[in-house]
């Protein structure tokens, strides 16, 4: 199953329900105003480390540079996909679950 | 667009639903069934009571699925089948009983 | 008969404020009619759609909370609420509506239809799903 979440976490709860609700073993990508849900040192920064553990997480690369984050600035595991790997995602992990 | 019922006029929409479902009186059915070419018996009228009263509960229309199933369980397995609706409602209980009824359009309505 | 889906609708916003509540139960009792294993969840402010007791006469809106008792008319019985949602309110499953579904099978028994599930296990039915919608 692929969580998609486009929110930003410090103005929605959208990410923290997603990594509440999300099973072990399943893929999230962080896009749009989420990307900033990736980056080190924020608040939320250890409970997505901790999900980490047993689900995958993806950031997409283009919303990430259209904010000026570099990708050195991500929480070691995260992952970066393009739009292909966007597509791929969805594909691969079945069902999609959207966190609007 | 309007309909003229006891004197006064009330608002419907293009497809002939009462706009305002507060303006309902039984003339109204009476109305809206004899410019289709019906005379509305006590059959038709225990279906429009039924209809009037699931919508105060529910708020809402009911399908035609959930209508036959309801009215099977509160008037008996004759009346709850669409064959039995349609006789009484030829254009469909939907377009004709509810509209009857006062009802919107149901959700769900294909 | 084709394949039934699993369809989840997960519903987390607060019913008035915006459509999405009343959107999310229009496009339920539409689906009901493609005969699928439906079931709804309500998480985050979602589990205020299902309050008891809602009156709107004052703010001129429908009150759609009375159709969410029409669900089990339309077959469909799984309504999970997540604990951890009613706890961050306040709330507990008293303060939500008394929803029942009749079971035909047995006399018209009236089965309850909310399920009362904690984060993790909800997120494993979530993950059992062929089809989840989000409003």
């Amino acid at each position: 199953m692929l969580h998609t979440v486009n929110k930003s976490p410090f103005e929605r709860n959208s990410l923290e329900s997603c990594l509440r609700l999300s099973a072990a073993g399943s893929a999230i990508l962080l896009f749009e105003d989420a990307v900033v849900g990736a980056v080190q040192g924020t608040k939320i920064a250890d409970a997505v480390s901790a999900a980490l553990s047993d689900r995958e997480i993806y950031v997409l690369g283009p919303d990430l540079a259209a904010r000026g984050f570099d990708q050195s600035k991500l929480i070691d595991g995260i992952q970066v996909v393009d739009y292909g790997g966007f597509v791929d995602l969805s594909v691969d992990k079945g069902t999609v679950q959207a966190w609007v | 667009m309007g309909i003229e019922v006891n004197g006064k006029t009330l608002e419907v929409d293009e497809e002939g639903y009462l706009a305002d479902l507060s303006t309902w009186e039984p003339g109204v059915a009476t109305v809206m069934a004899k410019a289709e070419g019906q005379e509305l018996g006590d059959d038709h009228w225990e279906i429009i009571n039924f209809l009037r009263e699931y919508y105060e509960e529910y708020q809402i229309a009911p399908a035609i699925r959930v209508l036959t199933k309801a009215i099977g369980k509160k008037l008996g397995k004759d009346k709850g089948n669409s064959k039995y609706l349609y006789e009484l409602f030829p254009y469909g209980p939907a377009k004709q009983a509810c509209k009857y009824a006062g009802l919107p359009k149901p959700t769900g309505c294909v | 008969m084709s394949d039934i889906k699993k369809f989840m609708y997960v519903n987390r916003k607060a019913p008035y404020g915006t459509v999405y509540a009343l959107e999310s139960l229009e496009v339920v009792l539409i689906g009901a009619a493609f005969d699928q294993d439906v079931s709804l969840a309500f998480v985050d402010d979602g589990v205020y759609q299902i309050m008891e007791g809602q009156d709107t006469t004052g703010i001129g809106m429908k009150n759609f909370s009375a159709t969410y008792r029409a669900l089990g008319d339309y077959e469909i019985t799984k309504l999970y609420v997540e604990k951890e949602s009613l706890e961050a309110r306040g709330l507990s499953v008293e303060d939500l509506m008394e929803l029942t579904w009749e079971d035909e099978d047995e006399d018209y028994e009236e089965k309850p239809s909310i399920i009362l599930v904690s984060s993790a296990e909800l997120a494993e039915v979530m993950a059992g799903q062929d089809v989840v919608l989000s409003f």
